[in-house]
């Protein structure tokens, strides 16, 4: 398991992580989710001891970090954003060269590259030169140098990145068969993979810990208010004003006018349909209703609004 | 100790898996070839003359041609190899990203510094084995003194090395192998001169450069005289290389 308690990295006057606490439960697969620049990668490479924290603690499977880093070490596996393969090396020499610096006994080598390697998808490229490799085969390898001493730990950055449709399912399908067996955390910015994959997520931005919770109980818990999309012709200042004034209106945004066309998104109340009350206000009103629909929130919108309304508030 | 011969077996296989380590070997065989053939043939020529003379006058071939060899020759030819030795130490697995790799295992810092170390020494003891097989040539043909010989090798072997810890030092400052090279070039020569100004001024402060200086020490071996405190110089440069090669890598981990 891992224990992230009040980590704060700076670099000078950056701060690229500030007071984030997270634990993931022994076994459990946790989604790291965050725009670029948020401090996933960061967050990643302190967990895993490249890079020592300015301030708190991070502790794998019990050992911290800093205090015990060959223990923690040696419990980790950890694919970085770009798989980090000498290009000069075959698969097989690789895998056994990281096989060895982490720890695996010399009689369980050969089994356990072959083992990682099946398991990994690269088992019939054992004698190319990895430089030769496409990108999806060496994110492959990536991954195989990540599980080859067994460890209790995976932390993944981006593990599909760049990956095609297929070998991303693929990848997602390992994934989840490692779960149980391993903790995993993996950071990503693709939502789907998320709800696909993990069964918690931590949503970071800025450097802070934006939201914690289950996909589901997250898209529950920020899609409080209703929100419906109207588009209507007519003159777009006279039309909001108007749909403003409708009962049970918290909130109307202009999305997009398109050759007279205003798109707005209107947010009402939790449980309160005001689809009615907004088509009869635009049309006693002779404007043109075009388009009135219930749109949900998706992880996307969540995402979005945890992540950029954090930004304008920094701003 | 096993991980630090993982990680130099790592090493000797990349160099090889490269151009640099043939190339190195190839331009080293090269150069001591042609000196040994120069030094030799002069000697030949000499005790020729000497014998058409009439009086002949004790050659030494250690005096003629092993030490102008070692301490005129070839610690030039390693200023211009050993930071092509050390250049892709560590300057490589920054660019390639792999630093990341062997940070995050298991290793402590030193195990990856002696680990390279020792792989960048086997290089370099593979040109040792070639200039000793040229010297071995000598016996077959006349009747050098061994024992000089022997100090010779031992002040080659440290010599090397320690431009080799100073080398990889500065390999851990860029990402870019080119100026790895060039920096340690321009530091090997700025030790190397140290060594030429200290021999013209007779001063207390020229006394001290040449204390310092890199060939002065090697001086003694030459003339096949082991003395402690060249051999605690030359294991003292040794072990600052690493120590600041380990100091620059935990500054590496600061930074993004």
């Amino acid at each position: 398991m891992i224990e992230v308690e009040h980590l704060t990295k700076r670099y000078g006057p950056t701060h690229a992580v500030t007071d984030v606490s997270f634990r993931v439960e022994t076994g459990e697969v946790l989604g790291f989710l965050g725009p670029n620049g948020a401090g996933k990668t960061t967050t990643m490479r302190v967990i895993t001891g490249y890079l020592p924290p300015t301030e708190g603690t991070v502790r794998v499977s019990g050992f911290d970090v800093t205090e015990q880093p060959i223990e923690a070490k040696r419990r980790t596996g950890y694919l970085p954003e770009s798989p980090p393969v000498y290009p000069d090396m075959t698969v097989a020499e690789y895998l056994s060269f990281a096989g060895r610096i982490k720890g695996v006994a010399r009689r369980d080598l050969k089994k356990r590259v072959g083992e990682v390697s099946e398991k990994c998808a690269v088992a019939d490229v054992q004698r190319r030169q990895i430089g030769r490799l496409s990108k999806g085969y060496r994110q492959r390898v990536g991954l195989a140098q990540a599980l080859i001493h067994n460890p209790e730990v995976l932390v993944l950055d981006e593990p599909t990145a760049g990956l095609d449709p297929k070998q991303i399912i693929e990848t997602r399908e390992l994934i989840r068969n490692l779960a149980g067996q391993h903790t995993v955390v993996l950071s990503t910015h693709i939502l789907p993979e998320v709800s696909k994959t993990c069964e918690r997520v931590v949503v970071i931005s800025g450097g802070k810990v934006v939201a914690v919770g289950k996909p589901d109980e997250l898209t529950r818990r920020l899609q409080g208010f209703g929100t419906v999309l109207l588009t209507a012709e007519g003159p777009a200042d006279q039309i909001k004003e108007r749909i403003e004034r409708v009962g049970g209106v918290n909130l109307v945004e202009q999305r997009e006018i398109l050759e007279g066309r205003a798109t707005f998104e209107v947010h009402a109340g939790k449980d309160q349909d005001v689809r009615a009350e907004l088509a009869r206000a635009v049309v006693e009103s002779q404007w043109k209703l075009l388009e009135l629909r219930a749109s949900g929130m998706s992880l996307e919108d969540i995402f979005l609004k945890l992540t950029t309304e954090d930004l304008t508030e920094q701003n | 100790m096993r991980n630090i011969l993982s990680v130099a077996g790592k090493e000797l296989r990349q160099y090889f898996h490269s151009p640099i380590a043939y190339l190195v070997i190839t331009i080293y065989a090269v150069l001591c070839g042609y000196f040994f053939y120069a030094l030799t043939g002069t000697f030949v020529m000499e005790s020729f003359r000497m014998q058409m003379g009439g009086g002949a006058m004790p050659m030494s071939l250690n005096d003629m041609v092993v030490r102008p060899l070692f301490a005129g020759i070839l610690t030039v030819v390693l200023l211009l190899l050993a930071p092509l030795i050390t250049m892709r130490l560590f300057a490589e697995e920054k660019r390639t990203g792999t630093i990341e790799l062997l940070l995050t295992s298991p290793l402590t810092d030193l195990q990856i510094i002696l680990g390279k170390f020792f792989g960048a020494l086997g290089l370099y003891l593979a040109l040792a084995l070639l200039t000793f097989l040229y010297v071995g040539l000598l016996f077959l043909y006349g009747n050098p003194d061994l024992k000089p010989i022997l100090a010779n090798a031992l002040g080659f072997v440290l010599f090397g090395a320690a431009l080799l810890s100073l080398g990889m030092w500065v390999s851990t400052f860029t990402r870019n192998q080119i100026i790895a090279a060039v920096v340690s070039f321009a530091l090997f020569l700025m030790l190397f001169v140290l060594d030429w100004i200290s021999s013209l001024s007779s001063t207390a402060a020229g006394r001290v450069l040449s204390y310092l200086s890199l060939t002065t020490h090697f001086d003694s071996f030459t003339k096949g005289v082991i003395d402690s405190s060249d051999l605690v110089y030359f294991l003292s440069i040794i072990v600052l290389g690493i120590f600041l090669t380990a100091r620059s890598v935990e500054a590496l981990k600061g930074r993004p």
